[in-house]
């Protein structure tokens, strides 16, 4: 894909995945025992490194089950995507989250290391998002897909945000505010144009909902360590005690970017 | 005779050293300009790289910041070598070092063989140019630019606008029409020795030097000058964003470039592996002869300017989030609002499907709950029918219904008894067929058994509602196409009407409706409207029914199908 380095917090993990990456030479590792909770939710480390390392570069952030899909991806390397965002004067690119999810129960096919997870997560909602603007930083907030769908039909207003600006050509004035959802100065969460036309953008395949999730889900809720006191993985508890099936008959089967910018879930943009 | 390439770099300089090589074994001698932005180090191992080559120069450096005078007093100096050491040239082509010849050598040569005497160069004058970056068209030529655009561009702009207030205007020198044009030409040595030759170069040189962007309009106002014949295009082929800035290829665009049979292209992207390797080493002399046809690489490029200015109309996306009248379409394609039918018609949606095909919801905005077509949980691209879901922001599940189900019409219905938050946005969207039976929410509670002091505060209720949004509909901001009948005048001829609303949905209706909905009995309905007043109550949106006996077009035998010959 054309990253030249990854930096990478481990938080405590137990799947072997520290001593993995510490045998890679492109990936430089942190660990802590340290309270996500605490670190608000993780910001408070990446904004650190990011000062540290990431003055002048262009940074992708993105959590272990975030996969980015950008236009071309599959004929053009990253690198030609910042190097035209460089050429443009852009400096914040946005990728919404797009939850993807298993046809039939959430437990029924195994994840396996090594396995590709759209394999099994294969589907996506792609026309049931709500966006409103935040006034106050001038980012937008999306909301829907299955988990508003399944889990907040009721309180819609719960449902977690979908908005993520995961590449930005990093200075040290900057700073994440919540999550990769937003930045400041605010100018960077203008990644979307308001006159009508339509700027370039790409989505973060969110590959959560695998067999794994049930387990994590219940995991999360002891840790305690989410956003909101874990409102929304007490929602997934209570969903899930009867593993529910995300998909429906309107669920799409993910095939690649084109498809996605078909449906209006991305967008190239004026890059051809 | 030979073409000679006059080039500037400025980047990438390893892959500026491969085309020139390209272009020397091609035949072709080069001078080449280095951007005096490119330090010592870099430039002496550039030049020392290209020391085995006979037919290249290096011409003397200038600082070339865009729109500034620099890159033109590159091309002149570079010029001006080429054409004192290379006698044998007769055209000179002047190209960047991301610049990717697309076509063997030998077809250009013989190409510009061919055409000895023409100039290529697009030049036109500036009332006729669309593309002006910053707004500056004429006033190029006549205010003065002493601030970069790129890095003091408040400054630019306030002097700018200092200069109109004033009204100052430089004045022309004689002689000269401004003309404007791709920067990227390719000249006989005739036009361009007689530009560089002029006795009244010195006055065009200053006058020049403080024109905006004089790269697109020195050579191109003063070949006009000299010209025997020019061809107003540019053998490059270089397409511009709306920001004026040059598209890139990559290596996807392969074949899209080779068939393009343009000669030379920019911009390449320096990391586009497979272009170099392709276009470098194709040594096949193709020859088919063919003028350069750039017309789907332009269409390509076209449609993602449109994409970045114009947006996909009714499309509401992480990047697409027009403020409001601003969408160029709230939603994206027509579609019907129903109003009163299902009440006054015990069989309206599915009678509707099958007289114009579309989708027929059921009240879409019920406040229990989304009745989608066949009341189903969910709809086009994952729409629950969670009523809280819907609620929360209504505008967005009717654009995203719209957009879910581009190419097939959509029909729903709406009352005063649904929740109301969308009623002003149907009625601003002139995408919004708005067809109203006004009052006809009275007949469920005529036809309904309970108590008659309930009905009358319901009805009350629902008259108020419904008050308000035929207010919207009747504003000066909507811009729906609305129909609006009382009851009263609907029951008196409804085939008619309803011939209307079917026609305008489209689809199969080219013929006359043959089969009706079933009406709703009305006989009584008049008294119940009566019974209303008595208690004080006064309904008036239906319109005058006379009491005692319902309309006379609604006889009992119309609960029967009729058919109308």
């Amino acid at each position: 894909m054309g990253v030249t380095h990854f930096l990478m917090v481990d938080n405590n993990s137990d799947d072997g995945g520290r001593e993995f990456l510490a045998a890679q030479p492109d990936v430089s590792l942190w660990t802590t025992q340290a309270s996500y909770k605490r670190a608000r939710f993780g910001v408070d480390w990446l904004n650190w490194l990011q000062m540290k390392h990431g003055n002048g570069h262009w940074c992708l952030v993105v959590d272990p089950d975030e996969l980015l899909v950008y236009p071309f991806c599959d004929t053009r390397p990253l690198r030609a995507l910042t190097d035209w965002l460089d050429a443009s004067s852009i400096k914040s690119f946005g990728a919404m989250l797009l939850d993807m999810y298993p046809k039939g129960r959430i437990d029924q096919i195994p994840y396996r290391r090594d396995e590709d997870p759209l394999a099994i997560a294969s589907w996506f909602d792609s026309g049931n998002y709500t966006i409103s603007k935040n006034k106050k930083l001038g980012n937008l907030w999306i909301q829907g897909g299955p988990r508003a769908r399944m889990f907040f039909p009721d309180r819609p207003e719960r449902a977690p945000a979908l908005n993520k600006i995961p590449l930005v050509k990093w200075d040290n004035g900057y700073t994440y505010v919540s999550s990769t959802h937003m930045l400041l100065p605010r100018g960077l969460n203008l990644v979307y144009d308001e006159w009508g036309g339509e700027k370039a953008s790409g989505v973060l395949l969110h590959t959560k909902f695998l067999d794994t999730f049930t387990i994590k889900a219940q995991e999360e809720l002891s840790r305690k360590q989410h956003y909101a006191n874990s409102h929304e993985y007490k929602a997934y508890a209570a969903g899930l005690v009867d593993n529910p099936d995300l998909w429906c008959k309107w669920s799409e089967k993910y095939i690649n970017w084109r498809q996605l910018e078909i449906l209006g879930l991305m967008s190239k943009g004026n890059w051809a | 005779m030979s073409v000679g390439i006059v080039m500037l770099v400025h980047t990438a300089l390893n892959r500026a050293e491969e085309v020139i090589r390209h272009w020397v074994a091609g035949g072709c001698p080069v001078v080449v300009h280095v951007d005096a932005a490119v330090d010592r180090r870099t430039y002496g191992a550039f030049a020392k790289a290209l020391s085995d080559l006979p037919t290249v120069r290096m011409s003397p450096r200038y600082r070339c910041e865009w729109g500034t005078w620099g890159i033109v007093a590159a091309t002149q100096s570079a010029s001006e070598l080429m054409l004192a050491n290379f006698p044998d040239v007769r055209h000179v082509y002047l190209a960047s070092g991301s610049c990717m010849p697309l076509r063997p050598v030998c077809e250009l040569r013989q190409y510009l063989n061919a055409r000895p005497n023409t100039d290529f160069i697009e030049s036109a004058t500036t009332a006729d140019v669309p593309w002006t970056v910053g707004g500056l068209s004429e006033e190029r030529f006549t205010l003065r630019f002493p601030f970069s655009w790129k890095r003091r561009r408040r400054l630019f702009d306030s002097y700018v606008d200092l200069q109109r207030r004033v009204g100052f205007k430089r004045k022309i020198p004689a002689r000269l029409v401004p003309h404007m044009g791709s920067q990227w030409w390719c000249l006989t040595r005739r036009t361009l020795s007689a530009i560089l030759q002029d006795p009244d170069r010195a006055v065009h040189d200053r006058y020049f030097r403080k024109v905006w962007i004089p790269d697109e309009s020195y050579f191109q106002t003063l070949s006009r000058l000299y010209s025997q014949h020019i061809e107003s295009r540019s053998l490059t082929l270089s397409k511009f964003d709306f920001q004026g800035k040059p598209h890139i290829f990559y290596d996807d665009h392969l074949q899209l470039l080779r068939r393009s049979d343009c000669f030379v292209a920019r911009k390449i992207w320096p990391h586009a592996d497979r272009l170099y390797q392709t276009f470098l080493n194709e040594d096949a002399a193709l020859m088919t002869g063919s003028e350069p046809n750039p017309g789907k690489i332009d269409r390509i490029f076209a449609k993602a300017v449109e994409r970045r200015t114009r947006g996909r109309p009714g499309l509401y996306m992480q990047s697409r989030f027009p403020n409001e009248n601003w969408e160029n379409g709230v939603t994206s394609a027509s579609y019907s609002v129903l109003e009163g039918f299902t009440e006054l018609f015990t069989d309206f949606e599915p009678w509707l499907a099958r007289q114009t095909g579309a989708r027929v919801h059921g009240h879409l905005f019920a406040a229990d709950r989304v009745e989608f077509e066949g009341r189903q949980p969910s709809f086009n691209g994952a729409l629950s029918d969670s009523p809280a879901l819907r609620d929360y922001n209504a505008l967005a599940f009717l654009t995203n219904l719209i957009w879910n189900t581009r190419g097939e019409h959509q029909c729903f219905q709406f009352g005063p008894s649904d929740t109301q938050d969308i009623s002003w946005n149907m009625s601003k969207d002139p995408n919004a067929l708005i067809n109203v039976i006004s009052g006809a929410w009275a007949v469920p509670l005529f036809q309904s058994n309970r108590n008659f002091a309930d009905l009358r505060t319901e009805a009350a209720l629902l008259q108020k509602i419904e008050s308000e949004h035929l207010g919207a509909l009747r504003s000066p901001y909507a811009k729906a196409r609305i129909r609006i009948w009382t009851l009263a005048e609907f029951v008196e001829s409804p085939m008619e009407s309803l011939q209307a609303i079917v026609d305008e949905i489209g689809a199969k209706a080219a013929r006359r409706l043959t089969e009706a909905p079933h009406m709703s009995d009305l006989t009584g309905f008049g008294q119940f409207l009566q019974n209303l007043k008595n208690q004080g109550m006064h309904p008036h949106l239906m319109g005058d029914f006379p009491v005692g006996a319902a309309p006379k077009n609604a006889p009992p035998s119309q609960r029967k199908p009729y058919l109308v010959k």
